[in-house]
């Protein structure tokens, strides 16, 4: 009944309003994909400068004297990889560039995953020296959410007595003496949903306020939650890709190119016969920046879209009203 | 009596116990075993819902409703992938214990689990995620109108950001000096401020009204004026 | 004040001190520094117990008027970390004596010898705790995360200055962390919870004896009985979304509650209700939830158990489910009330495609625009909250919305007197307005 009103009620208008009005969604969808599609396949890759949130992140790691634990919560999934992957890598290279030990947990069952991914990804390669349980341990997933954050925070042995390798913590030399995450300088926490920032800032910083410093890195959905969180529980913020994106500009101009990577790039090289020949910063931590073309056609492209609806919207009220 | 005078002693107790363990370091401990408590039941729950996802499938093939070809592949996908990690079928052998098939790698994308998990649940969670591009762009085009007063600032706001977070903002106001009397108009600046100052004052006072919401809510579950989750006796 | 981590990995602790003084005086040396003089000791030099905290905390004290010289801290050891330091050099003493062909019991005297050298080793008695400025005396240096130590700790300081180490000084008497009824810097929460508390309790009581607040109207929940009427009059069914989160969520809880209300209703007019869950513990109270208001209507022969059901805890896979099962059957209403993420728009555009009349709830500041953009209603915030309240009726949890409003205009008068305080205080940093602002933030935390 109601298509039919609107059909008729469209009768009188032109015959590009006529087309928007009764616009299948599908044409939409189309228009998106190919948005998105055209500028990675055109490698459309505008300039980033970073903004001040990713400046403040950036620098709190830099602050970090060389060695300090940092322990990383991956708590996403592949869902909103394509988002958080680009910030996780980042980080996880900007910390091993300074040298420091990384503990990774994730209150995501996928989220451990990732976070074995990111270490094969970045660690491995990049930064050859770092060796399991010295410079860097997997603990894994545990269940119970903010539950989790709760107890480790006074008791880490409670719930994580080993990693995931059944190694004891008290036998991993990164991790000697610790006993709850306390004892570790900064915490980083990437983050897609529930649990995840908000639970980290609650229980973590606001409970514990002079215990950790906290950065974290988010989709851009949840980040307007956690806004009132910074600078006061949260130190330092990535918003999604953009946020990513600006953060990798600050990394990589300092730690785009170190011998590390430069060897890395030569092995690889060889070892491919030639055909894998990358110079320069790795790719792998580009991607951010690589994202924010197709950010750009689909955001332009959403504002065409708003326009246009309200286009429908004037022209049919107005006819309306004459009426 | 036991279906609802046991619940809410439960809830009374358990409640009032986290409160005052947030408060007091004497019983932080006893905090910590009712979380504890509440980790175990959910670990075990996940038993009882593979039990309930099993019978509802087996149901529908057996009485070959419609879509039980679905439910046939739900089960597949379930019992396969609960084998090949329970079992650890196919694990990458453990170089420092080889002849241990238990202490292999089972996560490695060169075993079963990995595999399914790198292979067929990564790109189909993140295909649905995706989906949200092309939702969003057709909400926005039927339900974004300039309606009236508020509307309108709604959308100027939009606006600033789909712009602000996108290169977009330096094309169009990246000559305005950044140091100048109006930097405050570069987009990218507009939209900094508009989410860290406009968009977190309303956050704040929507929270903060769900704060209260949700102390209300659990006081009245905690001291059991709201039953209505529970059967009556 | 500054906080220093207690992080007693003892021997690389130890390692790194004597590394870091030796450094200093390398460095001292090859500089040409030798005529360096040693910096004044530290006086006044005083560890307290850290009030108001779970009793791992100590605070240090000292006066060092030299500003370039830096503390060296040390403390002595807790119980466990002593056993362990005197375990690893007792089977260190025993394997070595083993190894060199030693019997077990010489290798138990060599592991007794080991343990009387080091109960006489004074040194081994500290643990290295960090380096400090010297101004930090001043305001208070916190040793936090401090293990068991039945005698309590003594502590070291000791200045240095380009490797040059001055004399060092000791607190005289061991000094116990001690742990408070209460976490101080909680306080001011556990006073604005109680009183939230009490007002809550007595709107609750003055309800419950005749003086029933008046609730203004909420759109969203007057158009539940519209919405399942809708549902009936066209044969469809209604779905209810109870969030993707577990009963620990209280908005969970919340969205329940508001299922109770539609079950109810849905069991009078003889509609069918769906309830696809993402966890089992949900499952089984939505079921309990459903059964209770078929039973209130005196239908319960119409309750199906069936209709309830666990799907996945994966959130995508089980959006893929409900949405394929709105395009397909195509139910005439669809309620979202709980937790929610990235699936809202997912669900309310998909219901949206199929016609139906969508109500949605909930308490997720991020989400709260999707369900604004693609539902009929919406319950924002605390009114999806207030629901529950509100539906039931019941004079008592009516009371309680009266009680957590007066808190809101108790917040809102806070942040009203504060924000005055501050931009008044701007103007004038020295006036007292600006002093009111700081203890505001202070006791706020």
């Amino acid at each position: 009944m109601s298509t039919q009103h609107t059909q008729s009620s469209n009768a009188q208008h032109g015959p590009f309003i006529r087309f928007l009005a009764t616009l299948d969604r599908r044409w939409i969808f189309l228009a998106m994909m190919l948005a998105v599609g055209t500028p990675i396949l055109l490698q459309l890759r505008p300039a980033e400068t970073a903004g001040p949130l990713s400046t403040a992140t950036f620098d709190v790691i830099e602050a970090l004297p060389a060695g300090s634990r940092v322990l990383f919560a991956f708590d996403y999934d592949p869902a909103s990889e394509g988002e958080l992957q680009p910030m996780a890598n980042a980080f996880v290279h900007h910390c091993a560039s300074k040298g420091h030990k990384l503990a990774f947990l994730a209150l995501w069952p996928l989220g451990a995953q990732k976070a074995n991914e990111t270490a094969e990804t970045i660690l491995k390669p990049f930064h050859p020296e770092y060796q399991a349980g010295v410079d860097y341990c997997m603990l894994g997933y545990k269940a119970g959410n903010e539950g989790v954050i709760k107890v480790i925070v006074t008791d880490l042995l409670q719930v994580y007595q080993a990693d995931v390798n059944g190694t004891p913590l008290s036998e991993i030399p990164m991790l000697k003496g610790v006993t709850n995450i306390q004892a570790f300088d900064l915490i980083i926490n990437i983050s897609a949903g529930y649990p995840g920032s908000k639970e980290w800032a609650q229980y973590g910083t606001s409970a514990y306020p002079d215990a950790f410093i906290l950065l974290v890195g988010t989709t851009g959905v949840q980040s307007n939650q956690l806004y009132p969180y910074y600078p006061a529980q949260m130190k330092g913020m990535l918003v999604a890709i953009k946020g990513a994106a600006e953060y990798e500009v600050l990394v990589n101009g300092k730690y785009g190119e170190t011998a590390a990577i430069l060897a890395a790039q030569a092995a690889m090289s060889a070892t491919s016969g030639g055909a894998m020949k990358e110079t320069g910063v790795p790719a792998v931590l580009q991607e951010g920046q690589r994202r924010m073309g197709p950010q750009l056609v689909a955001h332009l492209l959403m504002v065409t879209l708003i326009v246009l609806g309200n286009i429908v919207y004037f022209a049919t009220r107005t006819k309306g009203a004459a009426r | 009596m036991l279906k609802r005078t046991v619940p809410l002693f439960i809830t009374g107790i358990a409640g009032a116990i986290l409160i005052v363990a947030y408060f007091s370091p004497a019983t932080t401990n006893w905090g910590e075993v009712v979380t504890d408590w509440m980790n175990t039941l959910a670990a075990v729950a996940f038993i009882l819902g593979g039990g309930n996802l099993l019978f509802v499938n087996l149901e529908k093939i057996s009485s070959k409703r419609p879509g039980w070809a679905y439910a046939l592949v739900t089960l597949l996908a379930f019992v396969l992938t609960l084998a090949f990690g329970v079992l650890k079928i196919g694990a990458v052998p453990n170089a420092q214990f080889p002849a241990t098939p238990w202490a292999g790698d089972y996560e490695s994308v060169r075993a079963p689990f990995g595999w399914v998990y790198e292979y067929v649940l990564s790109p189909l969670t993140a295909t649905m995620f995706a989906m949200l591009a092309f939702y969003v762009a057709s909400a926005a085009f039927r339900a974004f109108r300039a309606k009236n007063i508020e509307a309108i600032l709604l959308l100027g706001t939009a606006f600033v950001i789909l712009l602000g977070r996108t290169a977009a903002a330096a094309i169009l106001t990246g000559w305005i000096p950044v140091d100048g009397p109006f930097a405050f108009l570069r987009l990218d600046t507009l939209a900094v401020n508009i989410m860290q100052y406009v968009s977190t004052a309303g956050t704040r006072a929507i929270m903060m009204g769900i704060a209260l919401g949700i102390a209300a809510t659990s006081l009245r579950l905690i001291l059991g004026i709201d039953r209505s989750y529970l059967v009556s006796d | 004040m500054r906080k220093m981590l207690e992080q007693p990995n003892l021997i690389t602790r130890s390692m790194i001190a004597a590394g870091l003084l030796s450094l200093f005086a390398v460095h001292g040396d090859c500089f040409g520094q030798a005529t360096a003089t040693a910096p004044a000791a530290v006086s006044a030099f005083i560890a307290t117990d850290k009030p108001g905290d779970d009793g791992r905390a100590i605070l240090l004290h000292w006066e060092q008027s030299e500003a370039t010289a830096q503390v060296l801290l040390s403390r002595s050891l807790g119980d466990d970390e002593r056993s362990a330091l005197v375990r690893d050099q007792r089977i260190a003493a025993a394997t070595k004596a083993i190894a060199a062909g030693a019997t077990q019991a010489d290798a138990v005297k060599a592991a007794d010898e080991a343990e009387r050298v080091f109960a006489n080793d004074t040194e081994l008695q500290w643990t290295f705790i960090g380096i400090a400025a010297s101004a930090e005396g001043a305001e208070g240096f916190e040793v936090s995360d401090l293990p068991r130590a039945e005698k309590g700790f003594r502590f070291r300081a000791q200045s240095t200055r380009d490797g040059v180490r001055g004399v060092a000084a000791e607190t005289t008497e061991p000094v116990e962390a001690v742990s408070a009824a209460f976490f101080a810097a909680r306080f001011p929460l556990m006073i604005a919870l109680s009183l939230l508390i009490a007002v809550i309790g007595r709107c609750v009581w003055t309800a419950v004896h005749g003086k029933i607040p008046e609730l203004r109207k909420i759109a969203a929940l007057d158009a539940f009985d519209e919405a399942v009427g809708r549902a009936t009059e066209m044969g469809r069914s209604v779905l209810f979304v109870p969030g993707i989160q577990d009963m620990t969520d209280i908005q969970t809880v919340a969205g329940l509650t508001v299922l109770s209300r539609v079950a109810r209703t849905t069991a009078e007019y003889d509609a069918t209700l769906e309830v696809p869950t993402t966890r089992s513990l949900v499952m089984t109270a939505a079921r309990e939830t459903v059964q209770a208001a078929h039973f209130a209507v005196h239908r319960p022969e119409s309750y199906r158990a069936d209709l309830i059901n666990y799907i996945t805890d994966e959130q995508f896979g089980y959006v893929a489910y409900v949405a394929g099962k709105m395009v397909r059957e195509k139910p005439a209403t669809c309620f979202y009330m709980g937790a929610f993420y990235a699936e809202s728009l997912l669900f309310a555009e998909t219901g949206n495609s199929i016609g139906a009349i969508q109500i949605g709830g909930t308490a997720e500041p991020s989400q709260l625009p999707f369900f604004v953009a693609a539902c009929d209603y919406t319950l924002i915030g605390e009114e999806f909250f207030a629901a529950s309240a509100y539906l039931s009726g019941e004079p008592a949890q009516l009371g309680s919305i009266r009680g957590q409003d007066i808190g809101k205009l108790i917040a809102a008068g806070i942040i009203i007197v504060g924000t005055a305080l501050a931009t008044i205080g701007a103007f004038a940093p020295e006036g007292s307005a600006a002093a009111a602002a700081s203890w505001l933030v202070d006791v706020l935390g």
